[in-house]
């Protein structure tokens, strides 16, 4: 990229900021609301990919390095899998949220929704955030290592 | 469900399925397949799916076009056929 283009690095680090809490609303309100996990991992992946556009492939390697994203990749199906093996483990079925105990809340609805709302969701984020990066940053010219 | 605007959606989106499938140039058939997207995304919330219009218009228009454009960059821009 060229170095003289200050209105789209500026116009790109106004929006990044409103792109990423978009992102969190829609993951955060996948369970009661249109979105959910894959949507707002998307959305969170835009934020990113117009910031390697914008500066850089080395200055984006700065922001999320590639430790980072493969750790962020396993982290969200650790989070997805973990939610699903708790509900065994407290005697329900596989990613049956009602028969997870959880401090404080007792009621079963509310269990539900908090585990699909504030878990599941957010790991489905994490993981597809973190593919979709890889995927752009495997087309980006000279976005991999390899060439 | 507003039928003039339906039959309009459905018009561009015929329109647009063509445009992206005859023209030559690979760059502009990408941006075509991005304002298809667009308008599916509009035809989904009048059809009451607000979740797959979500979809269509994150992945479809988002992040399909910029993986379809760095592809164009590591190959050529023209179509041989």
């Amino acid at each position: 990229m060229k170095e003289e283009d200050v209105i789209i690095r500026t116009v790109i680090r106004l929006m990044i900021p409103f792109i990423q809490i978009f992102g969190l609303y829609v993951i955060f309100h996948g369970g009661s609301g249109p979105g959910g996990g894959f949507q707002g991992g998307v959305i969170l992946a835009a934020s990113m990919i117009l910031y390697v556009m914008a500066f850089g492939v080395t200055e984006g390697r700065r922001k999320l390095t590639e430790k980072t994203n493969m750790i962020m990749r396993s982290t969200g199906v650790l989070i997805f899998s973990g939610i699903g093996l708790l509900a065994i483990i407290f005697g329900g079925k596989y990613l049956d949220y009602g028969a997870v105990p959880l401090p404080f809340v007792h009621d079963v609805v509310k269990v539900r929704e908090l585990l699909i709302d504030g878990g599941v969701e957010v790991g489905i984020g994490i993981t597809v955030m973190a593919v979709m990066v890889t995927i752009f940053l495997e087309f980006y010219p000279g976005g991999t290592s390899d060439d | 469900m507003i039928w003039a605007l339906d039959i309009a959606m459905l018009f561009f989106l015929v329109v647009a399925a063509l445009a992206a499938i005859s023209v030559k140039d690979l760059l502009s058939a990408v941006i075509i397949l991005s304002l298809y997207s667009l308008i599916m995304a509009i035809v989904w919330v009048e059809l009451r799916a607000v979740d797959v219009a979500f979809t269509e218009a994150s992945v479809g228009a988002g992040i399909t076009t910029v993986l379809f454009i760095f592809a164009l960059v590591r190959t050529t821009g023209r179509s041989e056929d």
